[in-house]
């Protein structure tokens, strides 16, 4: 008994090192996102290349969607930017964009000079929307599966390591999913 | 600056014509105003009463940023606080309660915005985790403390071997 209390403060040590030691490693800006396992709210706003046209949830169609944050004041999506174009040419996903809190001639010039990748943009000049789903920056990438769930809240640039460690998996689940409910 | 230091060197043979005096004091003072004014972001509500102006004080200091790791939405800068500000007089301006507000942000957030954590039982232990410490911590000082003061005890009593021997000395007398 008497030899187990002398080795208390030696354990104590030794867990509180292991949770420091943990604590050296974790990425305090990799944060959870609330809204995940929650539906994509229904918004009603309008597209960016025509903003007289409204849309909503519903108009975001595809299996899995891909709802990517951007602005022009925002100098990580202009490094995302190349990689976007490449998913959009991905059949897998469909990608729709977010123009977040932005001036929509800037936004129109931005994609005009680099290209668009999106199947359409959603002009978010209040950040409304962004609000609704806990945007906190750009870029950020929602992933909303085929029952309109979101699954997946990546907030940084996505280049192809990300892509791969980060959204093909999840990108895997689904599609089994989807399988799985259709048989 | 080379005027000030006349000033304070020859207070008697020069005298400033007040005016002049009138309108330096003004400068300072206008640019000590300044000052104060860049330090904190600046923005312009209109409340409708004092007792919402000063539950808006009270949830931006409560609220944290979320994406500036230890700022609450008063302290911020960042375009995010911005928006958040701005979205917490609407929903304050709306009539929204105080916890109204709090769920719709922690709703949108997670419970990262809350500066304090609801009570739940994922946060029990960062409630009562210290008084369970604390209390455990009492009770094993007093547990030492009494054995300790009881030890002492059995060693100034007396064996009965040493009892026998007094007693044969005492009675000898």
């Amino acid at each position: 008994m008497k030899s187990i209390i002398r080795f208390i403060p030696l354990i104590l040590f030794v867990l509180l090192g292991v949770l420091l030691y943990r604590g050296l490693f974790l990425n305090p800006q990799a944060m959870p996102s609330a809204m995940i396992g929650k539906p994509l709210p229904d918004f009603s706003l309008p597209m960016l290349k025509a903003t007289e046209k409204q849309v909503g949830r519903d108009d975001l169609k595809g299996n899995i969607v891909l709802l990517n944050v951007w602005a022009t004041w925002c100098i990580q999506c202009k490094y995302e930017h190349p990689y976007l174009l490449n998913i959009s040419r991905n059949p897998r996903v469909k990608l729709y964009g977010l123009n977040f809190t932005d001036e929509l001639s800037s936004a129109m010039r931005w994609l005009k000079q680099y290209d668009d990748p999106y199947v359409f943009s959603i002009f978010d000049e209040q950040g409304a929307l962004g609000l609704d789903i806990g945007v906190f920056g750009a870029p950020e990438t929602f992933v909303i599966d085929h029952t309109g769930i979101i699954r997946k809240r990546f907030a940084g640039p996505i280049n192809d390591m990300v892509w791969k460690k980060e959204f093909l998996p999840l990108i895997e689940t689904i599609e089994a999913e989807m399988v799985q409910g259709a048989s | 600056m080379q005027l000030n230091m006349q000033i304070g060197m020859d207070k008697n043979t020069l005298v400033l014509p007040s005016f002049l005096r009138l309108v330096m004091s003004v400068l300072l003072l206008s640019v000590l105003w300044i000052g104060s004014v860049s330090a904190g972001p600046v923005e312009t509500f209109k409340f409708k009463d004092e007792a919402t102006k000063l539950r808006f004080q009270i949830l931006s200091k409560e609220l944290r940023c979320p994406k500036c790791q230890n700022q609450n939405l008063a302290d911020s800068n960042a375009k995010i606080a911005v928006d958040l500000r701005k979205n917490l007089y609407n929903l304050l301006q709306e009539g929204k309660t105080d916890q109204e507000i709090i769920d719709f942000m922690v709703y949108r957030y997670g419970d990262f915005v809350l500066y304090r954590p609801q009570l739940k039982k994922q946060t029990y232990i960062l409630w009562f985790g210290p008084i369970v410490v604390i209390l455990g911590f009492a009770l094993s000082v007093i547990f030492v403390l009494r054995k300790r003061s009881k030890g002492k005890a059995n060693e100034l009593a007396l064996s009965s071997k040493e009892q026998a021997n007094l007693d044969d000395i005492l009675n000898k007398k």
